[in-house]
């Protein structure tokens, strides 16, 4: 296959993974982040499980929708600037089109027992994917056998879940952890490097 | 100012400050199209919202859609969903820049293992409150009683399928859609 035909080929993928999953995914960004996960690293393998994670936190700390920040880095790390724009495509399009049909007609759609009863029971299966994601990402993290990032972890979660915390307030505290362990790693360095010299 | 460009102009700002995700959009967005330019009244705001949450995708887009399309048919559409992306599109584009030069960098990498772990405690929050919010719909008043058993039964098995048969995710969400429905309208819960 030409270069060429094969960028063609990645960016249809692209494109077609992103619009699936913006056409099912219901609730907040880190629906579609977890969606993404399981897609892009566990089903097509393109991320490792570590970028996914970075991409969920640039994309939840910049200005705009989760679900299109995170396509524009994950479509960039695909395909450039092209994969970028496919990649906003295929996560814009889906509730563009659904919203607009809607639109025309939202009384009948919003007293619909069906639907609503449809739109309902998916939470359950959107919650089950997005706890089999978690235990695989929870595990990782005991892996490292890294206290701090065990605690992180769980003390994230309190912060998150029961207190209330905002989303972007714990990823600048944990990136101000995060600061404060390279100076506290790159001291240690120096000391050790101090010692062999005397 | 035509009514286009002053719907293009508030989206911008929308997707220029709302930092945290949908919830964070949805004052910004009445700010801007209800307060400030009353292109809608409240009420229709509110049906609004209720419609964005109950389809997929995300509420910004979505919100952003159903005002362009309410008040300036497939061109209000376009302009104002173009309007939320386009300041996410040039930051984001310039973070990834940078992320992919300097993130094998080794003081990077260990402040990004700081964070990694609070973004799994933030993934696992947002999955602990849409279970709560199948299990139950009407919310936590009612207790233990007002829980939903197919809803349940339906995660229980989800689970099950996606950890021992690693079943993919849009099967899992359209195949609970359906089993769930179906199950529904057999027992005459509806």
């Amino acid at each position: 296959m030409k270069p060429q035909e094969r960028k063609a080929v990645l960016l249809w993928k692209l494109f077609k993974a992103t619009f699936l999953l913006s056409a099912f995914t219901f609730g907040g960004g880190f629906v579609i982040v977890s969606l993404m996960k399981k897609k892009f690293v566990e089903e097509l393998g393109w991320l490792e499980e570590e970028e996914m994670l970075d991409i969920t936190a640039i994309a939840q700390s910049s200005p705009g929708p989760i679900p299109i920040n995170a396509s524009v880095i994950l479509g960039y790390r695909m395909c450039g600037l092209a994969g970028s724009l496919v990649a906003i495509l295929g996560t814009a399009l889906p509730p563009m089109v659904i919203i607009s049909v809607i639109s025309l007609f939202y009384a009948q759609f919003r007293s619909n027992p069906i639907i609503s009863l449809a739109l309902q029971v998916m939470r359950a299966g959107v919650a089950a994917v997005i706890f089999d994601v978690v235990i695989n990402l929870a595990k990782n993290v005991i892996k490292t056998r890294r206290v701090l990032y065990i605690v992180l972890m769980a003390a994230a979660f309190v912060a998150r879940a029961i207190l209330g915390v905002e989303a972007t307030v714990l990823i600048l505290v944990c990136l101000a952890v995060g600061l404060m362990d390279v100076f506290a790693q790159t001291r240690a360095k120096d000391n050790k490097n101090a010692e062999v010299q005397v | 100012m035509s009514m286009l460009m002053q719907l293009f102009l508030s989206f911008i700002q929308v997707g220029l400050f709302s930092v945290g995700g949908g919830y964070a959009a949805i004052p910004l967005i009445q700010n801007q199209v209800v307060d400030v330019h009353g292109l809608m009244t409240l009420a229709e705001f509110t049906d609004l919202i209720t419609i964005a949450e109950m389809t997929p995708g995300p509420i910004s887009i979505n919100s952003a859609t159903f005002v362009g399309m309410r008040l300036g048919g497939v061109p209000g559409v376009l302009l104002c969903t173009l309007g939320c992306i386009l300041p996410s599109f040039f930051i984001c584009l310039t973070l990834a820049f940078f992320y992919y030069k300097y993130r094998s960098v080794q003081g990077v990498q260990t402040v990004l293992s700081a964070l990694r772990p609070a973004v799994v405690a933030l993934i696992a929050s947002a999955g602990l409150s849409i279970l709560l919010l199948a299990l139950f719909p009407n919310g936590l008043a009612q207790g233990v009683e007002g829980i939903h058993l197919v809803e349940g039964a339906l995660f229980v098995g989800a689970l099950f399928l996606l950890r021992r048969f690693k079943l993919s995710a849009i099967a899992t969400i359209f195949g609970s859609g359906v089993v769930g429905t179906v199950a529904y309208l057999l027992l005459g819960l509806v």
